[in-house]
């Protein structure tokens, strides 16, 4: 039903993102410090640390816009890459259509950005401005805005950071949904533990510049918070990320980093 | 009343009422007037109809407000008003249209490429501290006295405005959006197309009014430089002839051509930004 040329399961080869050796440099601290990282096509990752860990440098330099930057490593990423920033990031003069097919161009564009709204559940609001929306949707537009591209990398970058929690458990079964259909490598940035859990099939944890921790996530969909597996898998990323229930134990230690499986 | 017995009231039965509230007397301006933008022109036109009746006021400085008008509609008969209005309009449009256009093409190059603000925003803002006027004696002995100068002098005082609000608007852009534009890969085009321009409209439109305005004002000036039409030189010619009527006509034309103009340059403003409407709305 959704237009979906070939080329997202036939011609891929190797994996989506290979980075080695990746260093970016922001005045004067090294933020990404010699970062190892291979995606694969279609593979689900989500990538957690504490503030100031890098995420978003790593985002920004997938999405090849860190402009000026010192830079060192090798770093390949698809050509078809969509970004859903933290905010939707909707241009205000410019109606919700006009906003999805942003640069696409050929006759059949408007008809694949109808078709995109349609699927996050936004068909009909086709002319709308983004200021009429409420948070959720403009969300939901930047999704259908990313998705429209037909990405085989998709970068999320706290992309439900800013919404209210039921709001955001519905983005999360939209963005899950989406995914399957559509089968992009995926790279959420978060800070929430649930939130990678819920939706990754793999976690990634960043830490001083480098991935920590790299755990698999092996748990059946849609996975809810409960469980013994799961409370454990949120235990184990929570040490990594230097938050214990331990009273006793200084929630600001640096985490040991251990066996990354 | 009595039964309460709140400590916060120290009234009694038996003691004296209460004095009633005195009112805070009012500071501010108080309740709009119905139509009270025009008490002040009124009251002038009535001044100015009784000065005339009694003969306070010698027509020879000031006509009669009916003289003006009879004027006008003999004017407007021979059809004298519409030919010298065509003239000025020409002009004004003319320069209007070139100093706009001038200051929009500067106002992006100089808005997008840092080479480009090396090299024009200095002069535009040089331009800018001298009055498009004091270089009237310059431009006519570069272009003459002929049409070419005044359209020139129109233009020099329109693009000022237009450059100056343009680019700060475009400055004003949100960086947010570049980053958006690189990730969904617009090219140079499209970027101007969907992003510089649109958020430079708000700007770039406020720059169009203060160039409407402009327009008018070097039009009265250039068109009392040895022109041969126009409302500026009908005036200039009235002058010689004691014609107080003529000259009174004219500057209500000049006003009404100001008025008609920031209105129509408003509307165009509400039309072109509806998405900023839904946001005060």
């Amino acid at each position: 039903m959704a237009p979906h040329p070939g080329g997202l399961t036939g011609t891929r080869r190797g994996p989506a993102v290979r980075a080695e050796g990746l260093v970016r440099t922001y005045a004067g601290r090294r933020v990404l410090d010699g970062l190892d990282l291979t995606l694969a096509p279609g593979e689900f990752a989500a990538l957690v640390g504490r503030s100031g860990s890098g995420k978003s440098t790593l985002l920004r330099a997938l999405a090849g816009i860190d402009h000026g930057i010192p830079a060192s490593g090798a770093l390949s990423a698809p050509h078809d890459v969509s970004v859903v920033f933290q905010d939707a990031r909707l241009l205000p003069w410019r109606r919700v259509l006009d906003n999805v097919v942003l640069g696409l161009t050929g006759p059949d564009a408007a008809e694949r950005g109808r078709t995109a709204l349609a699927e996050v559940g936004l068909g009909g609001r086709e002319r709308a401005w983004p200021t009429e929306l409420s948070g959720g949707e403009q969300q939901r537009v930047a999704l259908a805005r990313s998705l429209v591209r037909d990405p085989e990398l998709l970068l999320a970058d706290e992309p439900f950071g800013a919404l209210d929690a039921l709001t955001r458990i519905r983005m999360h079964a939209l963005l899950r949904r989406l995914w399957d259909r559509h089968q992009p490598a995926v790279l959420l940035v978060t800070h929430d533990v649930d939130e990678a859990i819920a939706l990754a099939d793999r976690v990634l944890v960043l830490e001083e510049g480098r991935i920590a921790a790299d755990l698999p996530v092996t748990l059946p969909t849609p996975r809810t918070p409960g469980g013994h597996a799961y409370a454990q898998l949120r235990a184990k990323l929570l040490a990594l990320l230097g938050v214990t229930d331990d009273p006793a134990g200084a929630p600001d230690a640096p985490a040991t980093p251990g066996d990354p499986t | 009343m009595t039964t309460t017995e709140a400590p916060h009231t120290p009234a009694r039965a038996d003691a004296p009422a209460p004095a009633p509230v005195r009112r805070a007397r009012r500071l501010g301006p108080g309740r709009p007037i119905p139509f009270g933008w025009a008490i002040g022109p009124a009251l002038l036109l009535a001044v100015w109809s009784i000065g005339s009746a009694t003969g306070w006021i010698d027509p020879r400085n000031l006509s009669a407000p009916w003289d003006v008008v009879r004027t006008a509609g003999d004017l407007i008969a021979d059809g004298r008003l519409q030919e010298h209005l065509w003239a000025s309009a020409r002009r004004a449009l003319a320069g209007l249209a070139l100093g706009v256009a001038a200051g929009l093409v500067l106002a992006v190059v100089s808005g997008l490429s840092r080479l480009g603000e090396g090299v024009i925003d200095g002069p535009v803002q040089i331009k800018r501290s001298i009055p498009s006027l004091a270089l009237i004696p310059l431009l006519i002995l570069w272009f003459g006295i002929g049409e070419s100068m005044k359209i020139i002098t129109i233009t020099l005082g329109v693009l000022v405005p237009v450059y100056l609000h343009t680019h700060n608007g475009l400055r004003a852009i949100d960086s947010r959006y570049v980053e958006l534009a690189e990730t969904v890969r617009l090219g140079r085009a499209a970027f101007l197309r969907h992003v510089v321009l649109p958020g430079a409209l708000p700007g770039f439109l406020l720059g169009l009014r203060f160039a409407v305005t402009a327009a008018w004002l070097s039009l009265v000036v250039v068109e009392q430089v040895n022109a041969t039409s126009g409302i500026g030189y009908m005036m200039e010619l009235a002058r010689t002839y004691g014609q107080t009527d003529v000259i009174v006509v004219g500057l209500v034309v000049y006003g009404l051509l100001g008025l008609l103009s920031d209105g129509l340059v408003r509307l165009v403003q509400r039309r072109a930004l509806t998405w900023r409407r839904t946001l005060a709305d």
